[in-house]
């Protein structure tokens, strides 16, 4: 037994830096939460070596909360925090059960319990991803079933803490009002992340991965109506940040489609695969966004 | 007078053994997940050995990957009958029907009174025997 450790065989036993790379690639922006992130790693690693001298004693606590606007990343960034934790053998399944109210909260009496410790048992040994965490907990409704549950997770995270980590999500005020409720779950909680907004510089680049990953390219015109689009739904209401580029995408796909296929019919004209992967400006640009129409539901394009 | 050298029932796997520990039991619940079994808690205060259908404790865990969801149905079980027999099975369903692969208990009355033989007169004098286990005089729940 020695008194030495190699951190530097340790770094690269658990293969933890092609995590943190394929975060910093895949992620755009976010930097804040990134340099957490580093932290955090940096923290378990250090840990792990102080664990295997016998400094220390008990494996710290990871219970997470990540807050942040909708669309802002935290589900993948859930992901990324599962396996990075499953590589460094801190959880022993690289798997992440992502979870709402409706999953945990039961509808009538007795329901609840059964219901939270069927959630809990299968997500065992990895990550139990709450979203919209603050919907467990409604101060209007005292009969509520939700303060149950939320009984029940806080004695799972304190009895099983080797077993499973608890990564808790939603809107940062709404997570604050919740969490003021609950001080147990606070405190409880080692880590809180918040995810900022993205800019539009960001939501472009964004644009131009996600339609990478599509198999489409957008032209530079199209680029450029994209930069409008993005300036105008940011200040229409219900804009949820990659994802509503995300939709945007979707929408614009199914309107090329539609192009091609008219196309095809009146025009006969054959369609090239640089056709079939080319978005171009009109698809865009018809968008609801870009017509004066109020638009008050979120499923606008 | 079905007895043995530990004076307690000898059912399925490792009843020969001394009782398994937590950790043999994560060992024995990961094997079975390894090949893709189900597992599930079942327990019963009727040792007689032709009692093969005991009370499930909780459906079957079909989607579990983890040892530790079931571990704690195995002790949430203790917790509820703490004098019961308890046992793990796990079902393969290779054959296209859940059949059971593995069972082996995990906990027990403290104090096991065993069986008796029961002696029946029939015609001709001929004696037919079968076992009584005394725990079942009393009524279900009642009887450790």
């Amino acid at each position: 037994m020695t008194d030495k450790i190699d951190i530097q065989a340790l770094l690269e036993e658990s293969h933890i830096n092609e995590v943190l790379d394929a975060l910093d690639k895949n992620l755009v922006g976010l930097v804040p939460v990134k340099q957490r992130i580093r932290e955090i790693a940096a923290y378990l690693l250090i840990t792990k070596a102080r664990l295997q001298l016998g400094i220390e004693a008990a494996k710290p606590s990871l219970h997470m909360c990540f807050t942040g606007n909708p669309g802002t990343g935290k589900t993948t960034v859930a992901l990324k925090m599962a396996e990075m934790l499953h590589r460094l053998g801190y959880i022993r399944q690289n798997h992440v059960i992502s979870v709402t109210r409706d999953d945990l909260v039961g509808q009538y009496i007795g329901h609840t319990a059964p219901k939270t410790k069927e959630v809990i048992k299968k997500a065992m040994g990895g990550v139990l991803f709450i979203d919209e965490a603050y919907y467990l907990y409604k101060p209007e409704n005292e009969r509520d079933y939700g303060q149950e549950s939320i009984e029940i997770l806080l004695q799972t995270m304190e009895n099983h803490r080797d077993d499973l980590v608890v990564i808790l999500a939603g809107y940062q005020d709404r997570m604050g009002t919740f969490f003021k409720s609950n001080p147990g779950l606070s405190s409880r909680i080692a880590h809180h992340i918040d995810f900022p907004d993205y800019n539009e510089d960001e939501l472009l680049q964004i644009t131009k991965l996600m339609s990478d990953a599509m198999h489409y390219n957008l032209d530079t015109n199209a680029s450029k109506a994209m930069q409008e689009y993005i300036q105008r739904r940011k200040q229409q209401p219900h804009f949820a940040n990659a994802r509503s580029i995300r939709n945007a995408l979707d929408r614009a796909r199914l309107r090329q489609a539609n192009r091609l296929f008219n196309d095809a019919i009146q025009n006969k004209k054959h369609a090239t695969a640089a056709d079939l992967s080319l978005i171009t400006e009109a698809d865009i640009r018809a968008s609801r966004v870009f017509t004066n129409h109020k638009i008050t539901d979120n499923k606008t394009g | 007078m079905m007895t043995n050298p530990n004076g307690i029932v000898t059912q399925g796997q490792f009843s020969f053994l001394p009782p398994l520990t937590d950790t043999q039991i994560t060992a024995q619940i990961k094997y079975a997940l390894s090949r893709g079994w189900a597992l599930s808690v079942e327990y019963t205060d009727d040792p007689h050995p032709r009692n093969t259908y005991w009370e499930m404790f909780g459906a079957p865990m079909f989607d579990l990957k983890d040892p530790a969801g079931i571990l704690m149905e195995v002790n949430n079980c203790r917790k509820t009958f703490p004098n019961h027999y308890i046992r793990v099975m796990a079902f393969s369903s290779v054959r296209g029907v859940e059949s059971p692969t593995m069972s082996y208990i995990v906990n027990r009355p403290k104090n096991e009174p065993g069986f008796g033989l029961v002696r029946q007169e029939t015609d001709g004098r001929n004696i037919r025997y079968t076992i009584h286990s005394y725990a079942t005089d009393k009524p279900e729940g009642e009887r450790y």
